[in-house]
């Protein structure tokens, strides 16, 4: 009795544990590559030489440490929800590929376009092209993935092109701007002289293309899809949820302020705190869904047993490398210089 | 997804999976190298040691990178291309791959800055300890990736509901019964190759007459590992033959390319397979009766089973299996040659006096790594039509909704984007070999970061500035 018990608890929580860890992998991905991939964005619109090593050097003792995320978001899919992995890998499978070739390109750029010089041309437009490439496929992975996957079987039912629709392509340039909206405020915190004063210029209309995004997102969930509709617009939900609208509202005037006051760290955090905002937002549209509108965490969750025993092994690593993550941030502090660099 | 789709599925999984396969090889045995130098560096204090790690943790930071890249690509093609494999076996394998991810990125990852960047910035007894631990993540990450590739040849401690595996033991699933032998025979072949390459760079410098201090340190590190590992890979490999007699018969009757299970088997060095035939064409065989018999039963006139006993439809495909074979074995034994032969100049006193021996030594780097790969070949060409034994087909296992088109357009983008982005490493690996340990002394510039590739990156460009 009791072991049936507890062994229906923990097919109840093993999952809610999993999805908040998987949350809180994607979020930090999000963030963390999101103002490296921002800085490949913001490479075309800065075409001196010089501009362009201080920005890459404002990034390079960390990208690949952000990238580990994708991983184990990846990985943590495999492990804790199987199935929805299987459906949402094949699911954009092109999408997937694409973007993990780009970022094969991206991360031999980093380190080829040091040794190339002065013939570094093709990495710069293989930085470029791989960092706009990859954002722009995470971007449509999303909004695919809001708009819901077809599902027959446990598997993938659609077509191979089902995301090539204007849903999920906004979206994908929507994550293009944030992404280049988080490359700035990074390079205002973290960068002086020309590259800093040049992304000052771009900040504000990049922040303006996000607030229109995200409420032509807010709009257009609810408006084609009931279940959000009734998620966010229902009695008693509008009042708890009223807060992250508001507190959106906050993040933004932050960044507008801290911009036009000339805060060094303002934006940047401010820009953070829209992202996870915008994901926290994001996330209560669709659970406890996992692949919506069929799929729940439940319904994709592996057996408790294997969840369980992954768990383990990620509650006795994870402080290990969030330690050693706050560690190299806290080693690379401060502002890049022109000229002094890393490389 | 139509049947042509998988035969890409598979074609497009086995490209990438053998090149990434290439690196950790190296990487496995390399750490543990760059490793036995340092601790003989700080026990003997002499100076040698230390920029011979130097120099080889620069060729290790190049590997290390492209085997991150390839991995990457790997683990989301399970789900990508490999569907219904998420679905059925992710409740067992889904954890293990997860532990050689935490273990691999974050043990080896952390301790890899420190290893790459640290040589001014720790003390050396900390520096040398990771080098140790980098060693140690390494071959973690191979434990857990192959107690996840040993389960699905020899699958443990699980029950079916529904048709979807669940885990009962996980003792039994990690230590599923292939699982210590593959482990080992990997193990063996990852630093037996190592070995032969740290050999043949050695035997390039004697040859060219640069670096002979250093190049003899690493001839004689290099060529005793090999003259005992690579027998001691033989009764590896004998006796993860016989498990497989055991637990995966369809296999090792393709491997030995063996038809009838009532008549003791030859050993057969040359056939061609002929599938309508139901037996071999052209066969050549060792002119012993019942050696192949003797070899797997230990009896000459043992038998055991072959592909007649098995439907048509549960045969892996034979020639390339029986191929493969041939060729991991016979390098095999080049191998237990080459080894022998150096020892027995050593012993005499006369090694470093032989020059044409290191004439011929200087070109066997490739040895281990074709060796690997066709060892990876048999075993998971042998494990055909199964994708997990007895519990999921290949043919079940495909994701249904990928389309011919879609996996070839992106089996044509991962050719070429490989060949171009790993061409480039593999280049800068021979152009870092070139130039040679004199250089290594170097010390990394202040404000570099431990930031693992950018090691990677430093080596090439120097690479490149050696060669200018
Ligand atoms: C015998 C060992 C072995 C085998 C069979 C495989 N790998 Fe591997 N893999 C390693 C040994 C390794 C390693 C030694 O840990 C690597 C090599 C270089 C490196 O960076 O780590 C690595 C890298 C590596 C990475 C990059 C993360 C990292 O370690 O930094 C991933 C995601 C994978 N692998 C995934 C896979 C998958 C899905 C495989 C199954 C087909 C696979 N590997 C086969
Ligand atoms: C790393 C060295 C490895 C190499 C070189 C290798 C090689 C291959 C080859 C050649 C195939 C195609 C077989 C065929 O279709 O005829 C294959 C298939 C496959 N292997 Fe491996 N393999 C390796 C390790 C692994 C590991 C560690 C795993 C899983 C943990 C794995 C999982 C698979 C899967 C899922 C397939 C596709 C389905 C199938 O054809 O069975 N492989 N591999
Ligand atoms: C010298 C005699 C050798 C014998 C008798 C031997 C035997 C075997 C056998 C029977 C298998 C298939 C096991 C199975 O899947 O059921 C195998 C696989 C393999 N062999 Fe060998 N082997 C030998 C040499 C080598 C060498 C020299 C290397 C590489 C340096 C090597 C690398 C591998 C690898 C990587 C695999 C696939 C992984 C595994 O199943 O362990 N082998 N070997």
């Amino acid at each position: 009795m009791v072991e049936m018990a507890s062994g229906e608890a923990m097919a109840t929580w093993l999952p809610i544990i999993w999805i908040g860890l998987l949350g809180a992998a994607v979020a930090l991905y999000v963030v963390l590559d999101g103002f490296d991939l921002g800085i490949g964005i913001l490479f075309p619109f800065s075409p001196e030489e010089q501009d362009r090593d201080v920005m890459m050097n404002s990034v390079a003792p960390f990208w690949d440490g952000n990238e580990t995320w994708l991983i184990l978001g990846g990985g943590g899919l495999f492990v804790a929800f199987p199935m929805a992995y299987g459906i949402i890998m094949s699911g954009f499978y092109l999408p997937v590929i694409i973007m993990l070739l780009a970022l094969v390109f991206r991360g031999v750029a980093f380190e080829y376009r040091w040794v190339s010089k002065p013939n570094h041309r093709w990495w710069d437009i293989a930085f470029a092209g791989g960092s706009i490439t990859a954002a722009f496929m995470q971007g449509i992975i999303l909004g695919g993935l809001l708009h819901g996957l077809p599902v027959k079987d446990g598997h993938f039912a659609g077509g191979m092109l089902d995301w090539l629709q204007p849903f999920p392509l906004f979206v994908g340039f929507a994550t293009v701007a944030g992404y280049a909206l988080l490359g700035t405020t990074w390079l205002i915190m973290r960068t002086e002289g020309e590259v800093a004063a040049q992304a000052r210029e771009q900040a504000p209309k990049l922040l303006l293309a996000v607030l229109a995004a995200m409420t032509i997102v807010s709009l257009w969930t609810p408006l084609s899809e009931p279940r959000i509709w009734d998620r966010w617009f229902t009695l008693p939900n509008l009042f708890y949820l009223a807060p992250i609208p508001l507190l959106t509202a906050l993040a933004a005037f932050t960044v507008w302020r801290g911009l036009a006051n000339h805060h060094d760290n303002a934006p940047f955090f401010g820009t953070v705190a829209l992202f996870l905002l915008g994901f926290a937002g994001l996330a209560i549209s669709t659970l406890p869904y996992l692949v919506p509108p069929t799929i729940t965490i439940w319904d994709a969750a592996a057996a408790p047993s294997s969840q369980l025993f992954m768990l383990i092994g990620t509650v006795a690593l994870l402080p290990m490398i969030l330690g050693y993550t706050a560690f190299v941030y806290w080693t690379f502090r401060g502002k890049v210089k022109p000229g002094e660099g890393y490389h | 997804m139509d049947l042509d789709a998988v035969l890409l599925a598979r074609i497009q999984f086995a490209f990438t999976v053998s090149f990434h396969i290439i690196f950790p090889s190296f990487t496995i045995g390399l750490a543990a190298f760059i490793a036995t130098l340092l601790v003989r560096w700080r026990i003997t204090g002499e100076e040698r040691f230390q920029r011979l790690a130097k120099f080889w943790t620069k060729i290790f930071a190049v590997s290390f990178a492209m085997g991150v890249v390839s991995g990457i690509v790997l683990s989301y093609q399970f789900g990508t291309n490999w569907a219904g494999f998420s679905k059925v076996t992710g409740n067992v394998l889904g954890p293990l791959i997860g532990y050689e991810v935490l273990t691999a990125f974050f043990l080896e990852a952390s301790f890899l800055g420190i290893m790459l960047f640290g040589w001014n910035r720790v003390s050396p007894n900390l520096h040398v300890l990771s080098a140790v631990l980098v060693a140690i993540g390494t071959s973690l990450s191979a434990f857990w990736i192959l107690a996840a590739n040993s389960w699905m040849h020899t699958p443990a401690g699980h029950e079916i509901r529904d048709g979807i595996a669940y885990p009962l033991d996980w003792f039994a699933i990690i230590f599923n019964p292939s699982f210590p032998y593959r482990f080992a025979h990997m193990f063996t072949a990852a630093y037996l190759t190592t070995s032969i390459v740290v050999l043949a760079v050695g035997a390039r410098y004697l040859v060219q007459k640069r670096f002979e201090e250093d190049a003899r340190t690493m001839v004689r590190m290099g060529l005793g590992m090999v003259a005992i590992l690579a027998p001691f890979q033989l009764v590896i490999g004998d006796l993860h033959g016989l498990n497989t007699k055991e637990y995966q018969p369809a296999k090792l009757a393709a491997m030995e390319a063996h038809w009838n299970s009532n008549e003791p088997a030859d050993f057969i060095l040359f056939a061609l397979p002929n599938k309508e035939q139901n037996g071999n064409d052209y066969e050549i065989k060792v002119p012993i009766p019942g050696l192949a018999s003797f070899v797997i039963t230990h009896d000459f006139a043992g038998t055991f089973k072959g592909l007649n006993d098995f439907k048509p439809e549960d045969r892996p495909p034979i020639a390339p299996v029986f191929f493969a074979f041939r060729v991991m074995v016979g390098l095999g034994m080049l191998m237990i040659l080459m080894g022998a032969v150096g020892a027995y100049f050593w012993v005499r006193g006369t090694l470093f006096q032989s020059n044409g021996y290191f004439k011929l030594m200087q070109h066997t780097w490739p040895m281990g790594f074709i060796a690997i790969l066709a060892g990876w070949w048999v075993t998971e060409t042998g494990r055909q039509p199964w994708l997990a034994t007895g519990i999921l087909r290949t043919y079940d296992a495909v994701s249904p909704a990928i389309t011919f088109n879609a996996v070839l357009t992106t089996l044509i983008l991962f050719v070429i984007v490989y060949t171009a982005v790993f061409s480039m490493g593999i280049y800068y690996i021979n152009r870092l070999i070139d130039k040679g340990p004199a250089g290594a002394a170097k010390e990394p510039p202040r404000g570099q970061p431990t930031r693992p590739l950018s090691a990677a990156e430093d080596a090439t460009r120097e690479a490149i500035i050696g060669a200018n």
